[in-house]
């Protein structure tokens, strides 16, 4: 029920006050009067919420997850090719 | 790096991930002395942790209580019976969002008054209320409103819409919660600030779109007054994995604070215009039912006085039954959403109590933890 989704602004129409989003290759409608005028540009990624921008999405929030999901992949990585070699170190054969 | 719609999707549910962070809480809860049990307040959480099998990917040491945040589920029989009624008026249009379909009241679900010749429309958006009220000149439509802060603002954004375009024939029955106060409520007693409710709640995962508009402020006082540390948490699988991390962090580090993961969404005032039609439109109730967990004080809006010429509960007071009707009385859903229990200790779960014939307020949506423990068995939860 309270779910949203992320969308682009492609369009506005200040007159009806109302924006054309991208959600995903779906173009939609969705109503600006929950934003403060001129805060909503084209480009912008927004969250839509039962036919209505809810707010804008931070791009440069987003970016530094992002980077950060990448980090803690590229370090589990290494952890593990470090198991890998602690459990070579373990074998038994290799003292045969 | 230029952020793009796909990794918006993408990046926040890929699978290696949401292992990855599955992996860091492990080794994280190793140094947990204890079982944690963790409310996600919110159904959306809900939906995610059973759609992409989240408990499975956690240690034995963390436990979910899912918590009243779907207003379908919550929304109690003396309010769809409100809908029923108004719905069955000759005159009316009955508008409101598809979840409401089968939620079922004391007179039958609103699908069952449309079976006996009501006029009900669910719609997408409360704007759609314009279109039908603008076709419809002779009707009264009257928009039944339901949802937590995330949908409130809509509401009130239709209302101020209706008065500036001088639209005469629609109506409002609102039917909004709020969050926090619930919280509280099953946290806290009303009346003696003891653990009166015995809940084993330790800790809470924030509800995503509630707090893109109220901000996370509201949350403020439950790490200070009420000891138990909040992380507001996206939807998306890695934020929810992300923000179970930094609440397992904060135990055992001894901490107990209010973070954010969601960051991309929810400052710490939110949305504020959002917040001023809501202030606008809207005043609290005293108290308000909520299905399963009965009265809660401050946990609802109403129309402003000024409104009263929009206010279906007031135009059509004499119609409206105003009767108390009990919960089932096996029902122990009170008892799930406080943790001290779980589905299959109530003695009716999937037999006369199931989704197509739901008895109680868990079983009334998929968000809803027996719901979920009968379409998804227990393994997952
Ligand atoms: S199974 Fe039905 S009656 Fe039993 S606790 Fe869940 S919702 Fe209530």
């Amino acid at each position: 029920m309270c779910l949203s989704i992320p969308s682009k602004v492609i369009q506005i129409d200040k007159e009806r006050n109302i924006a054309t989003v991208d959600t995903m290759g779906v173009t939609r409608e969705a109503g600006l009067d929950l934003m403060e005028e001129g805060d909503v540009c084209i480009g912008d990624y927004v969250l839509l919420h039962i036919g209505f921008v809810m707010n804008k999405i931070d791009e440069d929030d987003a970016l530094e997850s992002l980077k950060i999901y990448h980090e803690i992949l590229e370090k589990l990585d290494e952890e593990e090719r470090r198991n890998i070699v602690l459990e070579d170190d373990d074998c038994h054969n290799r003292s045969r | 790096m230029q952020l793009c719609l796909k990794d918006l999707y993408d990046g926040f549910r890929n699978p290696e991930v949401i292992r990855g962070f599955s992996k860091l809480i492990h080794q994280e809860a190793q140094k947990l002395d204890r079982t944690v049990s963790i409310m996600e307040v919110c159904g959306g959480h809900t939906h995610s942790i059973m759609k992409y099998g989240l408990s499975q990917l956690l240690p034995e040491s963390i436990r979910f209580i899912h918590g009243p945040g779907c207003p379908v589920c919550i929304m109690p029989k003396e309010r769809i019976d409100h809908a029923f009624v108004l719905s069955m008026q000759e005159e009316v249009i009955l508008v409101t969002l598809g979840d409401m379909i089968k939620v079922p009241g004391s007179r039958g679900s609103l699908q069952d008054a449309r079976a006996k010749g009501a006029d009900i429309r669910f719609v997408y958006s409360p704007l759609d209320t314009l279109t039908i009220a603008r076709e419809n000149p002779t009707k009264k439509v009257i928009f039944f409103a339901i949802g937590f802060e995330t949908t409130t603002p809509m509401t009130a954004a239709l209302i101020e819409l209706v008065l500036k375009q001088r639209i005469k024939n629609i109506y409002f029955h609102i039917n909004h919660v709020t969050v926090p106060e619930v919280m509280v409520e099953l946290i806290d007693s009303r009346d003696e600030h003891v653990d009166s409710y015995n809940n084993q709640i330790d800790a809470f995962l924030g509800p995503s779109h509630v707090s893109v508009i109220t901000g996370s402020k509201i949350y403020e006082p439950f790490p200070k007054k009420y000891a138990r540390p909040v992380v507001v948490a996206g939807f998306e699988p890695v934020d929810i994995m992300e923000a179970l991390l930094m609440l397992v962090r904060q135990f055992t580090e001894g901490r107990c604070e209010l973070e954010v993961e969601y960051k991309r969404l929810v400052s710490r005032e939110g949305n504020l215009k959002a917040q001023a039609a809501i202030e606008n439109c809207f005043e609290k109730r005293p108290l308000f039912k909520w299905r399963g967990l009965g009265n809660v004080p401050q946990s609802s809006y109403c129309l402003k006085e000024k409104f009263s010429d929009l206010d279906a509960e007031k135009i059509y007071e004499d119609i409206l039954p105003k009767e108390e009707i009990e919960d089932h009385k096996l029902c122990i859903c009170g008892d799930i959403l406080r943790g001290i229990a779980t589905p299959h200790e109530c003695t009716i779960f999937g037999t006369a109590c199931k989704p197509s014939s739901p008895l109680g307020s868990c079983m009334v949506s998929s968000e809803g933890a027996c719901a979920a423990y009968y379409k998804y068995g227990k393994t997952v939860l």
